[in-house]
């Protein structure tokens, strides 16, 4: 296909569209199917039916459209009506009053100029919602694949990677490595074979942005990738994605069907001298494969056990050639920077953290979803205006970002603005974009925890500060929680956590303590709550002896 | 070059075709190990010795790497699942919501620990770590159907039905 020919595919497809006078967009992500999208689905298709609506009306399923806790959602396009907790009844009554009578029915619809719509800025979810995932041609007609052959049209590989560079981009995958110098690296090394690499194992706890974009964009990802291929002079790319997404697995593989099928992908894409095949390769259940030179030696068909760095994979990577590896989010951001310029992404966000970040909102709050908002909002309008607060009877307590690796922000912190470096100042990170809030019920010695057993058992035992530290610590928690504890041990359990997050091999271990230090930090008092009464220990070892 | 090896199994099990087709799909290559793995325990349901050695020979891998692979990943089965599974979240958000407590009732109802199949054979608790459904809190998912904002009553319901729909069949 030539680029002329991707841009009649849009034209047709933007004709197709406009032939049917209301479009009913469904959600068709886990979270609305599993609270009776389905059925959903099937009640528009026959009262449709029914109605004799065929040829007005199209019912397309769509990814998520973000207010997850009010599924399943409907929206109505053109005019972007858009519908919460829609059930069978209710969808027959969408169709004969809106769809029929051309009049939406105000008492379901959602007000979207509520602080939850009206606060998001939406860069990486743009489509998410909007485009069938499993059609390319609706990616086509809302402008895809065009950044992909600009690229390769217009743009020399250094000025793409110069683009990325003034875009500020940095990496979504929590550690906030800049894109562009990333990609540099990589261009620069000499090697026959270079490879591209997206990390889609998702293993944190508490998130799931990244399943959502591949469910409901996949072609956006592989756009990424390929642009990604082109800029470092890689002709092969690899999908790393959990086992545990059975959809965006079946969605990714039909998607780089259609783009191979299209030639957007594979041999000689768009006509031009570049090919970039893309290979999906499923992980298994590990967390540490989350690690980027874990990932590479499970892509091997290996243990997924980190190596020292350096060197980094950007010299030494997969089968030890030079390798971009970047996140799923990082990569959804390269086609709307090559198509409107890194100054324009730049421009969102803040100086030191350009872009918009998706943040899965969870917990105990009003409005759980999938949201993404612009670098450097303050903590508290996340969580009050457009997460609505903690419902009734709750108050906030902390809010928790980026799982196992992160930490407790406290409610001191709420007007906090949420950047890389503000939050690694209160002891969090970004990660990769778990934001849970808790109330007053949860037990902060008791969320480390938690925390804790997770990372103990996910350590892939490689180095020993990770695998005996973490253990201990977990001891040393189950010790605070049963009311066992000394302040000793209190002492010994802060110098413990130290230890292993300065001797730890890879980021696992090395933020492993983070939930302990950070709870331990703003939330001591509920640690020496707990400590054993103050007489059985003052005597020395009196306490022990009895 | 690998080459693509016509192994068949001497018991004459059909299955085992299945397997060296998947093989054959990745040349064979030693870099599949996970692939091949992957697609055995959706052939066989679980991995059993037998298998992992076959899958050995095949990509001309050692056994003590098959079986490493086999046990590093939380993913592969060595032993058979029950008829019906349940899997429940064990994820940040669905521990807030009070996952804890649905373990606990279900562990009582089942009468056998997360990770272990009742005595019968007829149930596996299996814990997720996410399966990303937060917003849905606290999730499982008993055999394909996903169970979402789950009670402790409606869990051990369900499950209950499991285990009464079995039994009846068994009669």
């Amino acid at each position: 296909m030539t680029v002329e020919e991707l841009r009649e595919l849009a034209e047709k497809e933007r004709a197709r569209q406009a032939g049917f006078g209301k479009r009913v967009l469904y959600c068709s992500a886990a979270g609305c199917v599993s609270c009776g999208g389905n059925a959903t689905r099937d009640a528009f298709k026959k009262a449709i039916r029914d109605q004799g609506l065929d040829e007005s009306c199209e019912v397309v399923g769509t990814g998520c459209m973000g207010l997850c806790g009010k599924g399943p959602l409907v929206k109505v396009a053109p005019d972007e009506t858009l519908y919460a907790s829609v059930d069978a009844a209710a969808a027959e009554r969408i169709v004969d009053e809106h769809l029929k009578g051309g009049n939406p029915v105000e008492a379901m619809a959602l007000d979207t100029d509520a602080p939850f719509f009206a606060e998001q800025t939406k860069i990486v979810l743009e489509d998410c919602g909007r485009i069938d995932a499993m059609r390319i041609e609706e990616y086509v007609a809302v402008g895809g694949y065009e950044a992909l052959a600009k690229a390769i049209t217009e743009l020399s590989p250094p000025e793409v990677i110069e683009e990325i560079r003034k875009s500020g981009l940095r990496g979504r995958g929590g550690a906030g490595y800049p894109t562009g110098l990333k990609w540099s690296i990589v261009r620069k090394a000499t090697s026959e074979q270079k490879y591209v690499v997206c990390n889609a194992d998702e293993g944190d706890p508490g998130a799931f942005m990244d399943r959502s974009v591949l469910e409901g964009d996949p072609h956006r990802v592989l756009e990424g990738m390929a642009i990604a291929g082109y800029a470092v002079g890689a002709n092969q790319g690899y999908i790393y994605v959990r086992a545990e997404y059975p959809l965006a697995i079946e969605r990714l593989k039909l998607a780089i069907k259609q783009a191979e099928r299209a030639g957007v992908l594979g041999n000689r894409i768009l006509d031009s001298g570049f090919s970039f095949r893309i290979d999906l390769r499923m992980g298994a259940g590990a967390f540490v494969c989350g690690e980027e030179t874990a990932l590479l030696r499970s892509i091997e068909g290996r243990r997924g056990r980190p190596k020292p760095r350096p060197p980094y994979p950007s010299e030494k990577g997969l089968f030890g050639m030079p390798t971009v590896i970047n996140n799923v989010e990082t990569f959804a951001n390269i086609a709307p920077i090559l198509a409107r310029g890194g100054a324009w992404f730049a421009s969102i966000g803040t100086a030191k953290s350009a872009g918009t970040k998706v943040f899965a909102l969870a917990g105990k709050i009003r409005n759980t979803g999938l949201i993404e908002v612009p670098m450097g909002i303050p903590l508290r309008r996340i969580v009050y205006d457009i997460g609505g607060g903690p419902p009734e009877g709750a108050e906030f307590k902390a809010a928790q970002t980026g799982g196992p690796s992160g930490g407790c922000i406290p409610a001191e912190h709420l007007d906090l603005p949420v950047d890389y470096e503000s939050l690694a100042a209160v002891g969090s990170i970004m990660g990769s974009g778990g934001l849970i809030v808790m109330d007053s019920e949860s037990n902060m010695v008791d969320v480390a925890k938690f925390f804790m057993e997770f990372s103990m058992e996910e350590s892939c035992g490689k180095c020993v500060p990770c695998r005996i530290g973490t253990k201990h610590i977990h001891g040393l928690l189950d010790r605070v929680s049963r009311g066992e504890a000394t302040p000793d041990d209190v002492a010994l359990l802060e110098e413990l956590c130290v230890m292993v997050k300065e001797t730890s091999l890879c980021g696992l271990g090395q933020s492993a303590p983070n939930p302990v230090l950070s709870t331990l930090r703003f939330f001591r008092d509920e640690y020496e709550k707990k400590l054993r009464p103050a007489e059985t220990f003052a005597g020395g070892v009196a306490g022990e002896a009895k | 070059m690998a080459t693509t090896t016509k192994a068949t199994h001497p018991s004459g099990d059909n299955r085992f075709k299945l397997l060296d087709r998947a093989i054959n799909v990745h040349h064979a290559s030693g870099n599949a190990l996970i692939e091949v793995l992957h697609a055995a325990q959706g052939i066989f349901g679980y991995l059993e010795d037998d298998i992992l050695v076959y899958i050995g020979h095949a990509l001309k891998r050692p056994l003590s790497q098959v079986y490493g692979v086999a046990t590093f990943y939380n993913y592969f089965r060595l032993k058979p699942a029950g008829e019906h599974t349940v899997v429940l979240c064990t994820g940040t958000a669905c521990y807030v919501k009070g996952a804890a407590q649905i373990q606990a009732a279900l562990e009582h109802r089942c009468g056998c620990k997360f990770g272990q199949t009742t005595p019968d054979g007829k149930v596996s608790l299996v814990q997720a770590r996410c399966i990303g459904s937060c917003g849905l809190a606290p999730v499982a998912v008993m055999d394909d159907d996903v169970a979402a904002k789950l009670t402790v009553d409606e869990a051990v319901r369900r499950v209950g039905a499991f285990m009464q729909a079995t039994e009846e069949v068994a009669k």
